[in-house]
């Protein structure tokens, strides 16, 4: 059978193939003695959560294969990293799950530290948890603004999106911009909290405490919410371990695992808070896993500002510690006059050694680490790498959202295709993340 | 980019039309043949120390996993080549064609159970013979514990088998190593790029693979990218 859109003419020097468009008939016609479509979802749908290509093979209204074609936001951050300084690599990091920003740049500061050996002072700690739930909130509230979108409820979309916007002013008043913060650095944090923060993080958590239910309200209980996501995109807690899923989507299959309580690190051991699991696997269950992670954030948030004790926020050691003194200057940023005056005024070595460790960076020993948190998606990884430089020989990120990705073939397949828009929504890729 | 084969980057077409050679880290003795070194390694040869295994016991439950692992798989005296324990981590280097049973016996044996391929990457150590290697995050959900598996191949030879079969999750994430290292995952059910387009030629993370780049213009002033800046040493 000669192809549909290419009709071929016999020329001298060969096949002439005339490429033309389908007409609407032929497409019935060529479709009558094979009743599947294939359909191409995406990079540029609405509804594919980010530049997510889906190729769906249609029977009618039902998906027999679906394929997911990723690449179309692949930045080489990895590759560029080898060529920057430990330090610059957060600047990096940050921006590959933009939507948890600070996990990344946690997950790459504890590998980095890990390697270099180092300890970080406890108040960064406490402000790496304080930022890191908040940062959890928002991207909670991002999968539920976007997915709400995706399945029609367009109100769960805009309460979504105003209230991370509360929450990107408090990591923007902390951290100073309201994404790719670049705020954890190898070592500790930037910068202290300014004058403030703290009353801020709590008018946040008095506001959350108050809209949060609100979300129960207008969705929980709603018959065509339920009805869009129960027994939808289910997987078992089988099919998630062998797909390497981990995050909500295992939890809401039933497995309480949490990194945050299994393997703890930034001393999360030290916080009461609970896992929510449920036993669905299905959308449903993801939801209500999602909504309930966010209020165990806020217990986490509001326990963490009680730990704030006053002390250092980056190591002593000045070869690691990243001279980050600033001050507000008349254009709303700037150096510390102080710092400036002291390494041009007071002390040549000083200005040498700010010098050597802005330029060139610290050194590293050799070896190789894995460091994993749980980030909003699910298990975070670090692979860090030091050849004994100043820059990374490698470093990978197992991104959540990329092994979880692997999982749409498996929810989709067998269902309506409107089901495979509420699949792809409870999986929450984040395609930076996930083509870094 | 007809011309760059992923063994060799001469003859990568630069933008001024004239050929660059990157940088090789490690390699010269003080090295800025051009542009300076922008390997982060001062130009200075790093010492390689002897490839060693960590002597027994290990400490912790290591002991325990590799005690258990040697009693379930027969091929371990054969494959293992040697056991390393750094920084709290324990790492197997094993023969690459050992990489599929290993897992198997990983993922099945009672006393191992490690559930979770977290995760499977590469890394290309330029300056040795078995250049490539793959890395395998092993993760056990029953007793907590993480394992790492290295097995390194050749450049001539970059095969290994896949572990698709035992680990569904690895399916992406060897098409991932194969395209950004070369590294051919035999039996993996469709082995194609997934990051890079699909007509691309040659794997970007490989250490002889330029970062490329355009100089940036700013008020006049030209910074050239950033795998050809001179670096403070």
């Amino acid at each position: 059978m000669s192809d549909l859109y290419a009709g071929e003419r016999e020329t001298t020097e060969g096949t002439v193939y005339t490429v033309t468009g389908g007409d609407w008939d032929t497409i019935v016609e060529g479709a009558a003695d094979d009743q599947r479509m294939v359909v191409n979802m995406g990079p540029q749908h609405p509804s594919t959560h980010g530049v997510l290509r889906l190729v769906l093979e249609l029977e009618g209204e039902t998906v027999t294969s679906a394929r997911t074609v990723i690449g179309y936001l692949h930045t080489g951050i990895e590759k560029n990293m080898e060529y920057r300084n430990w330090t610059q690599g957060v600047t990096f990091v940050t921006r590959m799950d933009y939507l948890s920003p600070i996990f990344n740049e946690t997950a790459y500061c504890l590998a980095v530290e890990k390697l270099l050996g180092i300890e970080v002072p406890e108040r960064a700690t406490v402000i790496r948890v304080l930022c890191m739930e908040i940062n959890r909130i928002a991207s909670h509230l991002v999968w539920l603004a976007t997915g709400g979108m995706e399945l029609g409820a367009l109100t769960a979309m805009t309460n979504g999106f105003r209230e991370r916007e509360l929450c990107l002013d408090v990591l923007e008043m902390i951290t100073g911009l309201r994404m790719n913060h670049a705020f954890v650095r190898p070592g500790g944090v930037a910068q202290d909290l300014p004058p403030g923060a703290v009353e801020k993080v709590r008018e946040l958590l008095a506001v959350l405490e108050e809209r949060l239910p609100l979300v129960d309200q207008l969705l929980t209980g709603q018959p065509i919410w339920q009805k869009r996501l129960q027994d939808v995109a289910y997987l078992d807690v089988q099919g998630c371990l062998a797909l390497g899923v981990t995050g909500p989507i295992l939890r809401s299959a039933g497995l309480a695992w949490d990194l945050r309580k299994t393997e703890p690190y930034c001393g999360y051991e030290g916080y009461d808070f609970d896992v929510p699991v449920q036993t669905s696997a299905d959308g449903w269950g993801r939801f209500l896993v999602r909504v309930a992670e966010m209020n165990e954030s806020m217990k986490i948030v509001s326990q963490a500002l009680d730990k704030l004790v006053p002390g250092p926020v980056m190591v002593e050691d000045k070869k690691v510690a990243w001279p980050a003194q600033l001050a507000l200057g008349s254009d709303g940023m700037g150096n510390s006059l102080d710092h400036v005056k002291q390494i041009m005024g007071t002390s040549m070595e000083a200005l040498i050694h700010h010098f050597k460790l802005v330029t060139e960076g610290f050194r590293v020993p050799a070896g190789q680490v894995y460091v994993s948190i749980e980030s909003p998606r699910g298990e975070l990884g670090v692979h860090a790498v030091s050849e004994g430089g100043t820059r990374p020989f490698r470093v990978h990120v197992r991104d959540p959202s990329f092994v979880n990705l692997q999982a749409t073939s498996a929810m989709c397949e067998g269902s309506l295709i409107a089901d495979s828009i509420a699949a792809v929504a409870s999986i929450d890729p984040v395609m930076g993340g996930v083509d870094r | 980019m007809s011309e760059l084969t992923p063994t060799s980057t001469s003859g990568f077409p630069s933008l001024d039309g004239s050929d660059i050679t990157p940088p090789r880290p490690g390699k010269d003795l003080f090295g800025a043949a051009f542009g300076g070194d922008t390997s982060g390694f001062g130009g200075l040869v790093p010492r390689k120390e002897a490839l060693v295994s960590t002597p027994k016991p290990y400490g912790g439950w290591f002991d325990e996993t590799v005690d258990a692992l040697e009693a379930a798989w027969r091929g371990f005296g054969d494959n293992v080549l040697r056991v390393v324990v750094d920084r709290g981590e324990i790492t197997l280097y094993i023969k690459p064609a050992a990489a599929r049973e290993i897992a198997q016996v990983l993922r099945d044996d009672d006393n191992l159970k490690f559930e979770l391929l977290s995760s499977v990457s590469g890394v290309d150590y330029l300056t040795e013979d078995t250049r490539l290697h793959v890395v395998y995050h092993y993760t056990s959900m029953t007793y907590r514990r993480r394992l790492r598996v290295e097995a390194a191949v050749t450049l001539e030879d970059p095969h290994l088998p896949s572990v698709c079969s035992v680990y569904p999750t690895a399916d992406f994430q060897e098409r991932e190593t194969w395209d950004m290292f070369g590294i051919v995952f035999d039996g993996h059910p469709a082995l194609t790029r997934i990051l890079m387009p699909d007509d691309w030629v040659g794997h970007p993370q490989r250490k002889d693979y330029p970062l490329g780049g355009i100089p940036v213009e700013y008020k006049g002033a030209s910074i050239p990218p950033p795998d050809q800046r001179r670096t403070y040493q």
